[in-house]
């Protein structure tokens, strides 16, 4: 065919979740992968290209896991879709690759049968072939292959083995123009799912033979990791290391980050000649880049557990463990995940609760998600602790600071529960979803999917940040800059600008908790991403680059602020939804502007009456 | 058809040995012998739809299952090795498989 040189030939990855799906996507693809959003969902579209042997290129389409073309999420949603090419604006792939787990393939029969339905060109690739063979298990490929009428390559995607034949029997398959059958797929019946079930029986037991040496290393761990006490004991320890680490082994990037644009600052500071233009380089655009690229550090550790932990096929019995424990309070044992991802920033969070099935348990975990503390509060809560709480010692190992810091986190976490168990009543009235989940095989996540994921996330962060934060912090120092102070003016410049208008103006309505206008006016741009709030605090209050320099503008908030208003600040911070992206997320996600109101007004009020309350409690106890 | 598979198999002596899933205990041993969508009420999606969940997991008819594990809180969930795999279910979603248990 003369158009195959111009357009790729399309390829689909379908395949059982736990297969290595994405492992041999990376194997085959490499570094060329591009990554966005199938058009009016929010699903990961996953693409990548290559070059065959035979010099045809290949766009290769990593879909979403699923035990179904029968779709429950919107993630399987899109796979089925995307195979019956009902996707709008995808055509159907030329060639799907059925991915599956050679020594699990029970399942993956049955979705195989499933697609020949769909009567694409199929490929089967046989991953994780050396663990099978390892294990003993005899595969027939040639019967096998007969039986299911593919042509069946043996991969093991960690080591990039058997990826060029894949692709050779790909290219093979688009060279010789394989045609496709008619569609005849419709959603199954119970009775034709038993009835494949009964055919992936008996395919199995005429191909395939039982392994000499079953994999019993997964069983002797669960052993420990499932245990009803010990399990527990081991899921909180491991939390407890992974915010050491989110908080400890962060630090010294965060502050090597802080150092390096300090000295870019002065060094273009020295450069540019006084003037408009200096600041507006040094204290806008320099200042702006390095307030979002400081988090990196924390959100690539935390990541990186997630990953790590994902990959080694513990999160799923994290959520086993966690499931009758979030049940009490309403949410899915699968919640686990995205909550504990929301923990770092809650649109990965939001976005992770994908994984959910059921819509009522997804939205439930989108609508509290915001109130776990995310990195992005970390800064407003070390500055504002820093400020207005003694360094001072309160018993063996307990600091003052962090125990405040401590029980910062703990509202949140309780304060989720609090409402994920008030919607649960008001909203659902006590209906609970299935919770079906399979817990794969224990494997050692491969060091170099692991971070290839991580560099996937660190991208995703910084062009969500980079085109919200950096703009934001444009606008505010345009905001507090214009327009400048009149001649012979005694008080700062910000007090004559736009951003003290504004912030005198609506100020009113904050002044029963405590408010004043400089915070109000911090609070404008710390909607778009709560960190900013800090670096706007910094500009009202004329102490330069403070994200850098915390103790500085705390010595300067203490100055001017009570003990009462700093600590209503505090709670204000824990419920207020101050960060536009995540309800830019939560209505795509939940293509719901009503849902996404729901949030709004409920974090709002539960923030207004928490800064209310404290700062009043504050005040009657000498506080104000 | 193969559904009502233990109705064919003659009757109430047959019956009487078969359980639910959801009463079995860590340890426990069987077979699968019948997926119903008989258990009305409280799951959330309609009991047709929980059976084909039930199968697409690959709780069939015939399958060979072990109870391998159970959470703390109230004994659930429960994790079930079924065949060569593992899955994790509440109890209560498991009350529309009905299994025989091997003997001790």
């Amino acid at each position: 065919m003369s158009e195959s040189a111009l357009q790729p030939a399309r390829v689909a990855l379908v395949g059982n979740p736990n297969t290595g799906k994405t492992a041999l996507f990376n194997a085959l693809t490499g570094s060329r992968q591009k990554v966005a959003n199938y058009a009016g969902v929010t699903v990961e579209r996953k693409e990548g290209f290559i070059t065959t042997a035979a010099g045809r290129s290949l766009s290769i389409l990593d879909l979403p896991g699923t035990y179904s073309l029968r779709a429950r999420s919107p993630d399987e949603a899109v796979t089925r879709d995307a195979v019956l090419g009902r996707l709008a604006g995808e055509a159907e792939p030329d060639v799907v690759v059925a991915v599956a787990d050679a020594t699990n393939l029970r399942l993956v029969l049955r979705l195989i049968l499933e697609l020949k339905a769909v009567g694409r060109p199929m490929v089967l690739a046989l991953n994780m072939y050396d663990i099978a063979q390892r294990q003993g298990l005899r595969i027939d490929l040639e019967g096998l292959q007969r039986e299911l009428g593919c042509p069946i390559v043996t991969t093991v995607a960690t080591r990039k083995r058997g990826i060029a034949e894949l692709t050779a029997k790909v290219d093979e398959l688009v060279a010789t123009g394989a045609i496709s059958t008619t569609n005849v797929w419709h959603e199954p019946s119970a009775a034709e799912i038993r009835g494949a079930h009964r055919e992936a029986q008996r395919i199995l037991k005429a191909y395939v033979r039982p392994p000499e040496h079953p994999d019993t290393f997964t069983g002797k761990v669960d052993a420990v990791l499932l245990h009803p006490v010990a399990g527990l004991a081991i899921l909180f320890a491991l939390l407890f290391v992974m915010f050491q680490a989110v908080f400890a082994w962060a630090t010294p990037l965060m502050d090597g980050i802080d150092a390096a644009f300090l000295w870019l600052g002065a060094a273009v500071g020295q450069a540019l000649p006084d003037g408009l233009i200096k600041d507006f380089i040094s204290d806008g655009v320099i200042a702006g880049v390095g307030s979002v690229l400081v988090f990196l550090p924390q959100i690539l550790i935390l990541f990186f557990f997630i990953i790590l932990l994902e990959d080694f096929g513990y999160m799923a019995r994290a959520a086993f463990l966690m499931d009758r424990i979030m049940g009490g309070a309403g949410l899915h044992g699968r919640a686990f995940i995205p909550l504990l991802s929301s923990f770092a920033c809650a649109i990965p969070g939001i976005m992770a609760a994908r994984v959910i099935d059921q819509k009522r348990d997804r939205m439930t975990t989108i609508l509290v998600a915001p109130l776990m503390t995310c990195s992005a509060r970390i800064p407003v809560y070390t500055l504002i602790i820093s400020a207005f709480i003694p360094n001072e010692t309160v018993g063996p190992g307990l600091n003052l600071q962090g125990l405040v810091m401590f029980g910062l986190y703990a509202a949140g976490i309780l304060s989720a529960l609090a409402v994920s168990f008030v919607i649960r009543k008001v909203f659902w009235r006590g209906a609970v979803e299935p919770f079906l989940m399979e817990l794969p095989t224990y494997k050692l996540p491969s060091v170099e999917s692991v971070f290839r994921n991580l560099l996937l996330r660190a991208q995703i962060f910084l062009n969500r940040a980079g085109r919200i934060i950096l703009p934001l912090m444009v606008a505010v120092w345009v905001l507090s800059t214009f327009p400048g102070p009149p001649p012979g003016a005694t008080e700062p410049a910000i007090d004559y600008s736009f951003a003290g208008m504004i912030g005198q103006a609506i100020q009113p309505l904050f002044a029963p908790i405590g408010f004043n206008w400089q915070m109000v006016v911090a609070l404008i741009p710390g909607f778009a991403a709560r960190e900013v709030a800090v670096a706007a605090l910094g500009t009202v209050y004329a102490v330069g680059d403070a994200e850098a320099n915390v103790g500085a503008l705390g010595a300067r908030l203490a100055q001017h602020w009570s003990l009462a208003t700093g600590l209503s600040f505090l709670a204000w911070y824990i419920f207020a939804p101050q960060c536009a992206a995540t309800l830019g997320v939560v209505k795509r996600e939940t293509n719901s502007w009503a849902w996404t109101g729901v949030m709004f007004a409920y974090m709002t009020t539960l923030a207004y009456l928490a800064s209310f309350t404290v700062y009043h409690l504050a005040v009657a106890l000498g506080g104000g | 058809m193969f559904r009502s598979m233990h109705e064919m198999l003659a009757g109430q002596a047959v019956d009487a040995e078969l359980t639910q899933l959801s009463q079995a205990r860590p340890g426990d041993r069987g077979v699968i012998v019948d997926v119903r969508a008989d258990h009305a009420g409280g799951h959330g999606v309609d009991v047709h739809e929980l059976e084909r969940r039930l199968l697409e997991f690959g709780f069939v008819e015939g399958a060979a299952f072990e109870i391998i594990h159970q959470g703390l809180i109230g004994a659930d969930p429960i994790a079930v090795r079924l065949d060569d795999m593992r899955v994790a279910l509440r109890r209560r979603d498991a009350e529309d498989v009905w299994v025989r248990l091997d003997p001790k």
